[in-house]
């Protein structure tokens, strides 16, 4: 059974039809790549899939539950869990803090705890700043852990997100132009914490993407969206071959 | 063998060695010295009585006497402190030391019984100075609540006097209607003797009224930020200010008088320590910090599971909560309220204090609360000059430092109590 099953979604802005009957099966521990020319709702679909958007038609499923139209952090807490494209990390806050927050919805000392500083606070707090300076170490950059976001490089930064979202305990991991703006050799580096998270957390991982060297290397099956629409479907070489997606990216030959 | 170092420098790092402990040890002693030896030394160097705040009364008043006024606060405050807490520097670092082994609660009761014992004794000097100290504690808790929305959150609310005024009059229409006999809800219901049990109820109450008023502005502020909101605060503000103007029930325009002598300065002081410690608690937590999440990107916050609707919502009621406790103990220490109080005047006031101090920094509400409130006193010669250097300063904090003198700080004990030599000190 499909771990995310996606049916008919389509989503309008006002008038603008930005996602029109994307469908998506992932299964558990697949790595899915979604691909298209910019513009093509990529973006959209993600921010569909996590409840920032809500569908303006069709059902997405969680794990045979239906999970569209409940709020973002809810969808979040049931295990979707993803980067983004521009990196939106918190400006004032530390490394840990960022990875602490990101088990917001696992704390259970609540606001007496909050206010009062009650024992079982200090214990859960603390078991928090060790689970999350394990995924720190996990990405290298432990000793990072008291730096403010900001004064960062942007490859630890992209490090910092990936950790984030792993912190929320994801069984999806929804990644959003990973290797946008690095270099080949930071571009390796993170290939290789994408392909260690998925083996060490078992994880589903969507994945958008517009370096093929990365999709074909990572990905077991890519989709290509062009204007908001699925236009292909299928296994790395398929879709390398197939005329739709070259038309998508490069236009139509025009021949005599 | 190297060259001794020059003077200055010396001083300055054998003071970096003195521990708060010390420090406060010099505190008391000065204040000590000065109820007992105070009046005469201050006719000695021929002041008329002790100088209210530090001599800047004085010498705004008189300029002839500055010299006399410099003199005193040397002899009775700079001399002692510096004196006691160098010289006392080895018994505190080693007493600290000890006390940091014990759990946290006993270093905290220590240093926060030797600071109110100082404070008690400077008061104790005249009324006028006890007023002062209790407005400048009450400043503390409004300025660090709204730094709960304003730092924190990074919301824009100008509703703070409007929680306030809640606050306020919520305590001073249960205490007056309970204990005293009065045209207002006629016979005294209660005994006054049980005043000081209720009062800390009575204070609840007016800051859940408090917050229950801050629904208002919380709900909306699910939907807007920045300037919107600020307006709709601003509007909860004004709506506050009418209702009670025109609401005949607590003498409309004219204000409550009469409130019973409940808010002496050691209620005020636990208040506000009660205030510091639990907001202190709060914003370190991650529930706590999930406001900043919410400030600095709200949709990385809700895809990182933190309920903003449930961050917005707690931060604001319990901002208010404080803001109305706050207003309770200040109807309470003037003993009358009207609703021209709750202004934009003070507003502006709170504002400031806030913005003064620090953002999202707990040392910075308070220094900010503290600089301001006795500026604002020792000032007070100059009249409306007042409120130019006020001002001035201000614009000066804003240019050189854009988010405060102590901005994005956290209070930690641990580090502010520590001794600062000797075994478990830093070297």
């Amino acid at each position: 059974m499909p771990i995310l099953e996606v049916r008919n979604m389509s989503h309008d802005f006002g008038g603008l039809r930005a996602v029109q009957n994307y469908s998506l099966d992932l299964e558990p521990g697949q790595i899915r790549g979604l691909i298209g020319p910019n513009g093509a709702g990529k973006t959209t679909i993600f921010n569909l899939l996590t409840g920032i958007y809500v569908p303006t038609e069709g059902e997405v499923m969680l794990n045979g539950t239906r999970i569209n139209g409940l709020p973002a952090h809810r969808i979040a807490s049931m295990g979707i869990s993803r980067t983004f494209q521009n990196l939106l990390l918190w400006r004032h806050m530390t490394v840990l803090e960022h990875v602490k927050m990101a088990r917001y919805s696992k704390i259970r000392y609540g606001l007496a705890g909050a206010f009062f500083g009650t024992p079982k606070r200090k214990r859960e707090e603390a078991e928090i700043a060790e689970r999350s300076y394990g995924l720190l170490e996990m990405m290298g950059i432990r000793h990072l852990a008291d730096q403010v976001v900001l004064n960062l490089p942007y490859g630890a930064q992209r490090r910092v997100e990936m950790a984030r979202a792993l912190a929320t305990e994801p069984r999806i991991l929804l990644l959003d132009e990973p290797t946008a703006g690095m270099n080949p050799e930071e571009l390796v580096q993170i290939m290789e914490i994408v392909r260690k998270v998925h083996k060490d957390f078992g994880l589903a991982i969507l994945l958008i993407e517009h370096r093929l060297k990365v999709v074909m290397e990572l990905c077991h099956k890519i989709q290509t969206v062009n204007f908001g629409e699925l236009i292909a479907e299928g296994t790395p070489e398929e879709i390398q071959n197939d005329p739709k997606v070259i038309d998508a990216y490069l236009g139509k030959e025009n021949v005599g | 063998m190297p060259p001794p170092a020059p003077i200055s420098r010396t001083f300055r790092a054998r003071c970096s060695r003195v521990p708060l402990l010390g420090w406060l040890s010099g505190a008391l002693a000065a204040v000590v010295l000065e109820r007992f030896v105070g009046t005469p030394l201050a006719l000695a160097v021929g002041l008329p009585k002790i100088p209210a705040l530090f001599g800047i009364d004085i010498m705004l008043k008189k300029p002839l006497l500055i010299p006399n006024a410099v003199l005193y606060t040397v002899l009775i405050y700079l001399l002692p402190i510096a004196a006691v807490a160098l010289s006392t520097a080895f018994l505190t670092n080693r007493l600290a030391g000890g006390l940091m082994k014990l759990p946290v609660a006993v270093p905290v009761a220590v240093h926060l019984g030797l600071l109110y014992a100082a404070l008690h004794f400077w008061a104790d000097v005249s009324d006028y100075r006890s007023l002062v100290l209790k407005l400048t504690m009450i400043a503390i808790m409004l300025t660090l609540s709204l730094n709960v929305i304003n730092g924190y959150m990074g919301e824009f609310s100008c509703s703070h006097p409007g929680f306030m005024a809640l606050g306020a009059y919520c305590a001073s229409v249960v205490t007056v209607g309970l204990f005293v006999d009065g045209n207002y809800f006629g016979i005294a219901l209660l005994p006054g003797e049980t005043g000081p049990f209720l009062f800390p109820i009575d204070l609840v109450a007016g800051g859940l009224l408090a917050a229950f008023g801050a629904l208002f502005v919380a709900i909306p502020s699910f939907r807007t930020r920045g300037d919107y909101l600020a307006i709709i605060s601003l509007a909860f503000l004004f709506i506050v200010k009418s209702l009670i103007e025109n609401f005949e029930f607590v003498r409309g325009p004219r204000g409550m008088s009469g409130q019973p002598d409940l808010a002496g300065l050691p209620t005020v002081f636990s208040w506000a320590v009660l205030c510091v410690w639990s907001i202190n608690n709060f914003v370190r937590s991650t529930v706590g910090k999930a406001m900043n999440a919410v400030r600095d990107n709200e949709m990385a916050a809700e895809a990182m599971t933190v309920d903003t609707r449930r961050t917005k919502i707690v931060a604001f009621l319990f901002a208010a909560f404080w803001a109305g406790v706050a207003g309770g103990l200040f109807a309470h220490v003037l003993r009358y309220v009207n609703p021209g109080t709750f202004g934009i005047q003070n507003l502006a006031e709170v504002l400031a204090m806030v913005y003064f101090g620090g953002l999202n920094s707990v040392y910075g509400s308070i220094v900010g609360a503290v600089s301001i409130s006795l500026l604002g006193e020792a000032l007070r010669p100059l009249e409306i000059f007042k409120w130019i250097i006020i001002p001035l300063l201000l614009i000066l904090v804003m240019i050189y430092r854009p988010t405060g003198l102590i901005a994005f700080k956290d209070l930690e004990v641990a580090t502010l109590l520590r001794p600062k030599q000797g075994p478990d000190g830093e070297r």
